[in-house]
């Protein structure tokens, strides 16, 4: 069972680096991913039934995620509407469109099917148990997509990518259109969180139209966990932080499952525990701020 | 070469609060001009900038730079020819990047694709550049520019602003921000680097001496107007003392002297 936590926690980690590139780098809070993580969910199930080529499927989450992406970037870019508001606009808009392509229904078994997972499971199954299998496969994938995004963050775009983060008025003087930076990195984060959302419906076997409720949350408790737990701040411990994080977090959220009983706590506790979670972790925060500052006029 | 046609800018048009900003300024900017603009507060000057940067719109006449009308261009299409610096030294740079990244974005306007451009001989390149500043920043290319002061930030701004050569370097009270002995390096590096690029550039300015000490032209502006338009000898022979007594003879009140002499 532990090595589910792990697998469970690199899945997620996906995700939660695509709300590390809109909360951290682009400073732009991005709720669309509740409805995204869906979106790839309901993709992913919507071609495995149709018997598609499973990295096609793949893909093409990771297309509709992007495309969800851009268009929150377009309705906040264009419209002047706040970023926030953008995201709850596509993301309220996004759940129709997952129950159609759903088939109208509000879950998608994918049992008795080939997926991504199962099929590394029986490759790799091999040599080692299955769980294993399944765990080399997806920290494979993980660290690839660390990886790939590590690099991206040194490429010129990358570079003006975390300048538009950090002070909007540079990059227009750079001659760059702020709206194309914002929309080219909403549009990846939320790839990214429509792949997570694939690979987590093929693991769980059944895409659902709930499964990305409170996704945002999670993300950004992972977020913050693996920051305390890593202090480097160069971009590849950033990254890194959000896989570790990740990981630590479905540990925390397994263990609330497990033996949450004994202080009375029941599942559908977690979500207030990951709330909780949040507030403490931005008071260590800001503490740790404190002591810096008191650290300094020393 | 930038000329401006009959430009107005009115805010809140058409409601109480209207309030015309800038009003039918027409304006010839020679190549090679170094333009000091002095005013009162709220008498247009940085509006002025921000319409011939493209932040504004015009309400009314046409910009063109070098024989193109660029009236209705973005922003950021136009910081690809016009420079632009701000009195906020922390507007100019990313704070949480190093150096090397921030002159990275300089090194060339317009999009940024997916090629890695920060390569060793980009390094040499920046530290050449930085060696002009004098401020030993060559030996601290991966140091986050938040680590550094406000007269080195603003030097590192303005280093950025001119290694693309713009065809117009605007300075919006540039040193205003920064104690008197960085105003003075960052003022100097300014004239020295206009002279050695030759570029356009137009200051704003609230000390009266500094708008009479740089450049070869002189506008005061008021109520969104140009009230005076001085270059050549006519701007060798200014004084503190004519600049007010000309304000006190074309407006006829009294010039807020204090306000604008004393504000550094």
């Amino acid at each position: 069972m532990l090595e589910g936590i792990f697998v469970e926690g690199c899945i997620y980690a996906l995700m939660v680096l695509g709300v590390f590139i809109t909360f951290r780098i682009l400073d732009f809070p991005d709720l669309t991913v509740d409805g995204t993580f869906t979106l790839g969910g309901a993709l992913a199930a919507f071609f495995i039934v149709r018997d598609y080529n499973l990295w096609v499927a793949l893909g093409l989450s990771f297309a509709g995620g992007c495309l969800a992406g851009a268009v929150t970037s377009a309705i906040h870019t264009r419209l002047k509407v706040p970023g926030l508001l953008a995201g709850i606009l596509t993301m309220t808009m996004l759940y129709s469109i997952n129950i159609r392509i759903m088939g109208n229904r509000s879950n998608v078994s994918l049992l008795n099917r080939d997926t991504l997972i199962s099929d590394a499971g029986h490759f790799f199954g091999k040599y080692i148990p299955e769980g294993y299998a399944e765990l080399i496969f997806v920290v494979i994938a993980a660290l690839v997509m660390k990886f790939l995004i590590d690099i991206f963050f040194r490429t010129d775009m990358g570079l003006t990518m975390r300048a538009l983060g950090d002070n909007e008025q540079m990059v227009v003087s750079q001659g760059v259109n702020p709206s194309m930076m914002k929309l080219a990195g909403v549009a990846m984060s939320n790839g990214l969180v429509a792949m997570s959302g694939a690979l987590a419906a093929q693991y769980q076997g059944f895409a659902d139209v709930n499964m990305g409720q409170g996704i945002i949350i999670i993300g950004l408790a992972s977020v913050m966990i693996g920051e305390q737990i890593i202090r480097k701040r160069s971009i590849m411990a950033l990254t890194l932080c959000a896989l570790i994080g990740s990981i630590v977090y479905k540990g925390i959220m397994f263990f609330g499952r497990s033996y949450g009983y004994m202080i009375y706590l029941t599942p559908t506790d977690l979500k207030l525990i990951t709330g909780v979670i949040i507030v403490i972790l931005l008071i260590a925060t800001k503490a740790d701020m404190l002591k810096k500052a008191v650290g300094l006029r020393r | 070469m930038i000329e401006l046609s009959n430009v107005s800018k009115v805010f809140n048009e058409g409601t109480v609060n209207e309030n015309l900003a800038i009003n039918d300024i027409s304006l010839s900017i020679k190549e090679g001009d170094f333009i000091t603009v002095i005013g009162s507060n709220g008498a247009g000057k940085s509006t002025l900038f921000n319409l011939i940067a493209g932040s504004y719109e015009p309400s009314r006449g046409r910009i063109l730079v070098n024989g193109k009308d660029v009236t209705r261009e973005s922003e950021h299409r136009r910081a690809g020819y016009i420079g632009r610096i701000f009195q906020n030294p922390l507007l100019g740079t990313a704070g949480k990047m190093t150096i090397e990244e921030n002159m990275l974005l300089a090194m060339k306007k317009g999009f940024k694709g997916l090629k890695i451009g920060l390569s060793d001989s980009a390094r040499e390149s920046f530290r050449r550049e930085l060696v002009h500043l004098d401020m030993k920043l060559e030996d601290r290319l991966k140091d986050k520019v938040s680590l550094l002061s406000g007269g080195q930030r603003q030097s590192l701004t303005l280093l950025m602003t001119v290694y693309s050569r713009p065809s117009l370097l605007l300075l919006d009270e540039h040193t205003a921000a920064l104690d008197p002995k960085n105003a003075a390096i960052v003022l100097n590096l300014t004239a020295r680097f206009v002279k050695e690029h030759g570029l356009t550039a137009m200051m704003i300015t609230h000390n009266m001496g500094h708008a009479i000490e740089f450049g070869n032209r002189l506008l005061m502006m008021d109520k969104g107007e140009v009230i005076l338009d001085v270059s050549g000898e006519e701007k060798k022979s200014l004084t503190v003392q004519k600049l007010v007594d000309k304000f006190h003879e074309l407006r006829n009140e009294e010039f807020e002297s204090d306000r604008v002499m004393l504000s550094e």
